[in-house]
């Protein structure tokens, strides 16, 4: 087996608290399908027939009842809960699946909406024997206006520097603004390896690694990693170019070929921390290093230094220019999935078992969810309505997500407003840029404007 | 004879009319037969023209014809389905002890006996669409003497702009499915797709693009495929493996990783199976890249090796002795080789020479700095050529090493000959008829060194002759990306949209044949040798075998 695919689901969704603090991120309809079929999609398009699904108990009991994630995902899904409590961070979780695992990872995140096409990281993956290969995208502009916020927020303090190479495919430096206090510094033996860099700030992590099975035994011994995003890809994208992996000592000269195949434990002979060693020490087998010598092929070229710079640890990353990309994990990246993600799909508009009513003026922007019942002279424009929800007479809705079970009486106004599962919106509400959370009652002829409602 | 024949009947396509009428057929057949030898006996009394002949042929078309028969060996073996029948197997062993015992046996007695033997083999590979149209250009060329020499026919891969050719290779790649251990799910390898515009001379020949791999077509946790033969694949088409001794050690690389991997299916022989199972995953790597003549020799042997492997021999064992053969072929054909090379070669390099390399030959890099190390006083010219510019990498390994080095383009070697007192060259392949196939630009080399008559050596393993004959760069060939010959200056970049200039192709070759009156010399790890020596050599390796 060359890949194993992970999911991670079990994220509590920090930064839009208004929409999970009762339904788990995973599991939030998008488009009218649960958040997780996304990339659960994505894999099973590639061709994976197993997925290990790291998530929390609620989150594993609504799977079992969605009857989307029962019908549409054919994959073999290995659930492992773990608590919910939230101290453990992605990394932790991969620690906690050591055991299963047993060729290189392909980690995905739960809130990924994307079509790339995923052999272009795998192949980076393979090609160069690399240790770490990632997903990016160009940051898209989000043009809905969000409600509950009034104006636009810039968050300009969580800015990502990423560093590439001439080519655009090997990483050389990442590190979030936070962590920069003093300002950007750069170690010269990279600029001297590699002496043109391209440094970019206006990309988005799409939290897709292709990692080797020797990074999770490293994880393993060092507990002190937490989390991949945040701390591990920084540290192998730093440990490409730190002096003690690249210590003469344990490059393989053609000559000293058969000494090195028995230095099989390099730990136990080089002053470096065994943890390092895990990572560090994948010994070519010597004919692997044959062939490399014997290849006419650097991937660099000006100075003397052999392909790779005799560097084995390799981090790669794959930048996605166009096509969509999107991480659910704020409002604002929520409710634009929303708009784009049925039409990644060609979802049928109305789904068979709606009953809609004939004078009802539908756009075709519009998503109607499974079993929903839309009385006379409602207008629906731009809107995803959830299953299961029942709309009366006279009701006007724009630019919404309303989700499942929602009852909005008749008369209602509701304008670019996220209406989460089981509220009922009163009669002859107004709504305009709100948020109304999880079963709440509007009264009816109430007149809300960027509100939040909210428990 | 009579049992085989019956379910045989339906089987050939031109007897679905008759097929109702099998017990008519074989009598038919008998006295079709009879007749047969009869005119055969009178037309070798007379010594008469074919005309009797041909009428029988033609009493034999509805009968099917014994013509397929001598071609059926000729095809690729790899077209056979995976039969567990031993009939195809014995069948094209037989036909050369058939035909040396032709003056023992009566005609009648052989033809039966193949007939016999033909129906067998039918009947275990099922429909065979492809006999049909060969046999029919066949038929009329071969007469039903058995003495007729086989029609050699140009090898699939090189028609590339003949539909036909094109349909059977899709079908060979379908029937090539991996066994799954289901069973159920038997997924096919892609066909890759040329790209751009071929210019019509070489349009025969297979043109990929770069950024459309092979993988874009595969699953992504490749289960069809060994991982190790995609990730070699991908390696190749992207040229981070490139150099024959490169490639060929990597191949054999990864097929160790698939012989370790390897787990015998439960009524099957490691040696029949192992060797179904490497089929395809050779379909897959010739369509990444095509293979080299060295690659085409490791596989000849390593399939040899699976097969010669006795039944009662223990999986474990088999595994064993199948990895500790690849290892001393490696070290015996390259390893070895290399010094033994070198040894010959460093007698011919003197102090106070200049000697000339062409483009990064890791053989010539290895002779040098041996040179060098025993101490020899030279300096070397290294003459480069777009759009690989590998003459960089073979620069950067002799610089490193402290020889003196002097850099110029291929466009430049008339002017520096005057300089050189010998040119080294690398080689890709030795062909029987003694040409020397190697990077495009080497038969330059080789005329401008003559023209000053400047020695040229040839330095090639002798895992690396090859049986093929050519005497021109046309007829096989390969073709790399055409995007490659772009390049941006200064900002612009002139052949941006070549594809949308109709008259415009772009051509990007990468070998080209020497013909062995330009060289001087083949060093080679049995000695040194004059380039016309090639087939004797092969001719003695062949007997070793």
């Amino acid at each position: 087996m060359e890949l194993q695919a992970v999911l991670m689901a079990a994220g509590g969704g920090s930064r839009m608290t208004d929409l999970t603090y009762n339904t788990p991120k995973a599991m939030l309809p998008v488009g009218n399908k649960p958040l997780m079929w996304y990339p659960l999609n994505l894999l099973e398009r590639m061709g994976f027939e197993e997925v290990i699904v790291i998530t929390t108990k609620e989150v594993q009991k609504m799977m079992s009842t969605d009857p989307k994630m029962k019908l549409d995902v054919k994959m073999k899904l290995d659930v492992v809960c773990i608590q919910e409590d939230g101290d453990m961070g992605t990394a932790d979780a991969l620690r906690h699946i050591q055991q299963k695992i047993k060729t290189d990872i392909l980690v995905v995140s739960c809130d990924l909406i994307t079509d790339v096409a995923l052999h272009e990281v795998v192949d980076l993956f393979r090609a160069h024997n690399a240790t770490l290969a990632m997903l990016m995208s160009k940051a898209h502009e989000f043009t809905e206006t969000v409600p509950g916020q009034k104006g636009k927020k810039k968050t300009a303090e969580q800015r990502d520097f990423v560093g590439v190479d001439q080519s655009g495919k090997r990483l050389l430096f990442m590190a979030n603004e936070a962590d920069l206090e003093d300002g950007l510094s750069i170690r010269k033996s990279i600029m001297r390896k590699h002496p043109r860099m391209h440094i970019k700030t206006g990309l988005v992590d799409a939290h897709l690694y292709c990692l080797k099975k020797a990074v999770v035994d490293f994880l393993a011994d060092n507990k002190s990693i937490s989390s991949i995003r945040g701390e591990l890809v920084p540290y192998l994208v730093r440990k490409q170019f730190s002096k003690t992996t690249n210590c003469p000592k344990i490059k393989d000269d053609a000559e000293d070929q058969n000494q090195k195949k028995n230095d099989e434990p390099h730990g136990r002979q080089n002053p470096l921390k065994l943890c390092e060693c895990f990572i560090i020490s994948t010994p070519n087998s010597p004919l692997l290093q044959l062939a490399q010598d014997r290849s006419c092929w650097n991937d660099h070229r000006g100075d003397m230094s052999e392909a790779y710079h005799g560097g084995k640890l390799r981090c790669y990353v794959h930048i996605m220019d166009e096509g969509p990309c999107y991480r659910v994990n704020t409002l604002a990246a929520y409710i634009e999935a929303n708009r784009l993600a049925p039409k990644l799909f060609e979802e049928v508009p109305v789904h068979p078992s709606a009953v809609i009513s004939e004078r009802c003026q539908m756009g075709s922007d519009s998503y109607i969810g499974a079993m929903c019942q839309i009385a006379d002279k409602t207008s629906i424009k731009r809107s995803t309505i959830g299953n299961s929800t029942t709309v009366k007479e006279k009701v006007k809705v724009a630019n919404s997500i309303i989700m499942h079970g929602v009852t909005i009486e008749e008369g209602c106004n509701i304008q670019g407003s996220v209406i989460c599962s089981n509220a009922v919106i009163g009669r002859g509400a107004d709504l305009k840029y709100c948020l109304v959370g999880n079963g709440q009652q509007i009264e009816p002829e109430g007149k809300d404007h960027w509100h939040e409602h909210t428990p | 004879m009579a049992d085989a024949g019956e379910p045989e009947g339906p089987e050939r396509k031109d007897d679905i009319v008759k097929a109702k009428q099998e017990g008519k057929e074989l009598t038919k057949e008998e006295k079709q037969r009879l007749r047969k030898e009869k005119k055969q006996q009178k037309k070798s009394k007379e010594k008469k023209d074919d005309k009797p002949s041909r009428d029988s042929e033609k009493e034999k078309k509805p009968a099917s014809a014994a013509s397929p028969a001598p071609q059926t060996p000729t095809q690729p073996p790899a077209q056979k389905a995976p039969s567990a029948a031993p009939a195809p197997v014995p069948v094209p062993a037989s036909e050369t002890p058939s035909a040396a015992d032709k003056p023992a046996k009566s005609k009648a007695e052989l033809k039966a006996e193949r007939r016999a033997r033909q129906e067998a083999e039918r009947a275990s590979k099922g429909k065979k669409g492809d006999v049909g149209p060969q046999a029919a250009p066949g038929k009329p060329k071969a007469p039903p003497s058995e003495l007729q020499p086989v029609v050699k026919r140009l090898p699939e891969h090189v028609q590339v702009d003949n539909p036909e050719v094109l349909k059977k290779l899709a079908k060979k790649l379908e029937r090539q499915q991996t066994p799954e251990y289901n069973a159920a799910t038997k997924v096919k390898i892609p066909l890759r797709s040329d790209y751009g515009y071929k210019v019509s001379l070489f349009s025969h020949l297979h043109q990929y693009s770069r950024k459309a791999p092979l993988t874009q077509q595969l699953g992504i946790p490749s289960t069809v495929i060994h991982p190790a033969i995609v990730r070699l694949g991908l390696q190749y088409s992207q040229g981070i493996v490139a150099g024959s001794n490169a490639r060929s050690v990597a191949l054999l690389h990864a097929f160790k990783q698939v012989i370790r991997d390897y787990t015998t299916p439960p009524n099957e022989e490691l040696s029949r199976d192992l060797v179904n199972r490497l089929k395809p995953y050779i379909s897959f790597l010739n369509q990444c890249r095509p293979l080299s003549a060295s690659m085409g020799n490791a596989i000849k042997y390593i399939k040899k090796e699976i097969s010669n492997i006795p039944s009662q021999c223990k999986e474990e064992e088999a595994k064993r002795k199948l990895l500790n053969c690849i290892d001393c072929y490696i070290n015996e054909k390259i390893v070895l080789a290399a010094k033994a090379i070198a040894k010959y070669s460093i007698e011919k390099i003197s102090d106070g020479d200049v000697i000339l390399v062409y483009g990064c030959s890791s053989l010539v890099n290895h002779i040098l700095c041996e040179a060098f190390e025993k101490n020899r006083k030279f300096r070397v010219i290294v003459v480069d050529s777009r759009p690989r510019l590998e003459g960089r990498e073979a620069l950067r390994r002799l610089v490193q090493k402290g020889i003196n080095c002097t850099y110029v383009l291929i466009s430049a070697v008339s002017y520096i000959l005057p300089e050189v007192s010998k040119v080294f060259l690398g080689a890709h392949a030795l062909l029987a008829n003694g040409y020397v196939m190697s990077r495009v630009g080497t038969s330059q080399i080789a005329l401008v060194a003559k023209a000053f008559n400047v020695p040229v050596l040839v330095c090639c393993e002798t895992y690396k002759f090859c049986e093929r004959v050519q005497t021109d760069s046309f007829v096989s060939n390969e073709l790399d990306d055409p995007d490659d010959l772009i390049v941006t200056r200064t900002g612009t970049t002139q052949l941006e949209h070549w594809q949308e200039v109709p008259s415009l192709g772009l051509l990007n070759l990468v070998y080209d044949v020497t013909p062995p009156d330009f060289v001087d010399l083949v060093i080679t790890d049995l000695g040194m040798i004059p380039c016309t020596s090639v087939p004797v050599v092969l001719r003695v390796k062949n007997v070793d075998q």
